[in-house]
């Protein structure tokens, strides 16, 4: 059942219908929450590189024009010359799709942000197989892997529209670099304004009557699929279901535990197996408590044109190879 | 004005700090020579004359900004931060070791007066726009420098941002490129022709000086004028002599990367006590 801590909506397993009414895109969460710091810090700048309305800034150019900066079609300078903001006080955001932004300013950040440990925060729009029919150009598979690798960095992974705008505003807050990882399609909104969300904090988003046998770690909009294959299984196998919206720092308590607890794990992430959710958490419980985990991700492939539903089915993340993969680490967790 | 003794007390800072980039180098057993040696004078110039800046408040909010793009040159940086009073000059001689504050490539975090992480090559002029446009959103008076080489003009991440300066009309931002037509694999003009560097600056909405890199009086003229132009990013091409002060290394561009050994060393102090500045020098 869902757990009454996380205060999520209450008619997120209605029909379809219904539920379409609550489709949000991260990226719309996250410009919603540009506007918000807009008027609450003035020391808040954006930098674009060309994709203003894509990225969802558009309004807060339209909005705070003397704090809006026009980069052009160039991500390394987009990272350097938020260095130099962020240098001189400012809250630089830099934002663009995640395959150029963190993907092709790669060392940028690495050496004027991250081991400068500088405040600027890397929005990374367009991540996963979702963007869809712009192909697998522009389908970030691999920038969870070269964020989450970097001393310094949070790395920030939001399930819906509302926790992106809330973690946009912790992405502001916090002292140091954020990428924040957002979406091109419109995703189930899970959370309300009430859910609780804190840096480095995983959150139990459904538990089962009985202990769970299976805990899922899932990070993204694909946590809306692990509810519902959870929701499914709910009869058969009794599933955990934990957020994971912070990669890094790791919740390491919390996902020890709840590992621990179940005895089986599945991780769940629209991004390359190598590097990413899962193999931060397998980095953690090799070390401090071996289970067996079955790892639903892109393996080793590059997306392709498509709509985003059908691409999830295709590349095996949807909910039914989430069922799957639950029903295989139970099955393991027996041999 | 400067009068002649000004400049001649500007000399023989540069003849110290060149003596302090051998000492350290040779110390080190590794690193860049020929740069440094060749960005002494103006070096000199900077932390003597142009900053605004106070070495015993190196976060001293108002203080001119100075960006190391090329990174490698840093004994330059460290020797002239030293002799003006950042920290003690025989700090200098940890450059590259374990511990040290000195690392073979600047760390904004490990060394209070730096004003970047600099060594991967383009980076610096972005972060220098930066730090102008935000002087500028914030009314600051503060100026920008930022040192690049010439080789480094081989990347794209420096056209962008020479783009960037010149489309925001960043007036408080002085670019000083060092060249001294040298790079790793040989010659500029041979590894990857940089000429016309002036006319593709003027193309990108800059104003363009050249100067004498080892003429301390026209630095500090050049750099000055730089201030008067309000419309637009100044850059100063120096044209400058790898390996300046040793005449056996001046133009070798094999010296690029390398330390001299503890003989070379010698006869080089040696000889950078015969410059001039070195033998009027009343200090010494």
């Amino acid at each position: 059942m869902i757990n009454s801590d996380a205060k999520l909506r209450e008619d997120i397993f209605e029909p379809t219908a219904s539920v379409a009414k609550a489709m949000e895109a991260t990226r719309d969460g996250f410009g919603k929450a540009l506007l918000e710091l807009g008027d609450s810090n003035p020391n808040v700048v954006v930098l674009c590189a060309d994709l203003a309305e894509s990225t969802r800034v558009l309004p807060f150019k339209e909005k705070y024009p003397e704090r809006y900066v026009e980069l052009g079609v160039a991500e390394q300078n987009l990272a350097t010359v938020a260095a130099g903001l962020a240098a001189v006080g400012k809250v630089p955001f830099i934002t663009s799709y995640a395959t150029f932004s963190p993907g092709r300013n790669n060392e940028q950040i690495r050496t004027t942000i991250a081991l400068n440990q500088l405040p600027v925060k890397i929005i990374g729009s367009h991540a996963g197989l979702s963007v869809g029919p712009d192909g697998a150009t522009h389908q970030a598979l691999e920038d969870i892997a070269l964020m989450r690798v970097l001393p310094n960095m949070v790395v920030v992974s939001p399930c819906d529209a509302e926790e992106a705008r809330k973690a946009t505003r912790a992405a502001a807050a916090h002292a140091g670099p954020v990428y924040v990882r957002l979406g091109r399609a419109a995703t189930p909104t899970m959370t309300t304004a009430e859910t609780p969300f804190e840096f480095g904090k995983a959150q139990t988003v459904w538990s089962s009557e009985h202990a769970a046998e299976v805990v899922v770690f899932a990070t993204g909009p694909l946590l809306y699929n692990a509810l519902v294959a959870a929701k499914e299984l709910e009869h058969r196998v009794p599933v955990e279901v934990i957020n994971i919206h912070t990669i890094k720092p790791l919740d390491v308590e919390s996902v020890v535990a709840a590992a621990r607890a179940a005895g089986a794990v599945v991780t769940v992430e629209e991004h390359q197996a190598a590097g990413g959710l899962g193999s931060a958490i397998a980095e953690v419980l090799a070390a401090e408590c071996p289970t067996p985990i079955e790892f639903v991700a892109v393996k080793n492939k590059f997306g392709q044109s498509g709509e985003p539903g059908e691409l999830l089915e295709y590349y095996g993340l949807g909910t039914t190879a989430i069922s799957k993969a639950i029903e295989k680490a139970h099955a393991r967790k027996q041999q | 004005m400067l009068s002649d003794v000004d400049v001649l007390r500007i000399e023989e800072r540069a003849a110290a700090i060149r003596r302090t980039i051998i000492e350290m180098l040779v110390a080190a057993g590794s690193g860049h020579t020929a740069g440094p040696l060749g960005m002494a004078d103006i070096f000199a110039a900077l932390y003597f004359n142009i900053l605004n800046h106070d070495p015993a408040h190196p976060d001293w909010a108002e203080r001119d900004r100075l960006v190391l793009s090329n990174g490698h040159i840093a004994p330059v940086r460290y020797a002239a931060m030293a002799h003006a009073g950042y920290f003690p000059v025989e700090e200098c001689l940890t450059l590259r070791k374990f511990g040290s504050r000195l690392q073979g490539h600047p760390e904004r975090l490990r060394l209070p007066g730096l004003e970047t992480t600099s060594g991967p090559l383009g980076e610096g002029l972005g972060q220098a726009a930066g730090m102008a446009l935000g002087a500028r959103m914030d009314g600051k008076k503060f100026r920008i420098y930022c040192c690049l080489s010439d080789g480094e003009h081989d990347a794209g991440n420096v056209w962008e941002s020479v783009m960037f300066a010149g489309a925001n009309r960043l007036g408080n931002l002085t670019a000083i490129i060092d060249r001294n037509n040298i790079q790793i694999n040989g010659y500029t003009e041979q590894v990857m022709p940089l000429e016309g560097l002036r006319a593709k600056y003027e193309a990108f909405n800059w104003h363009v000086l050249e100067v004498d890199g080892h003429n301390v009086a026209a630095i500090i003229s050049t750099i000055n004028q730089a201030k008067a132009i309000y419309e637009k990013p100044t850059v100063i091409i120096a044209h400058t002599i790898p390996g300046k002060g040793v005449k056996e290394i001046e133009f070798d561009y094999r010296w690029h990367g390398k330390p001299p050994t503890k003989e070379e060393a010698k006869k080089f102090l040696h000889e950078l006590r015969t410059l001039r500045g070195k033998i009027t020098s009343e200090h010494e």
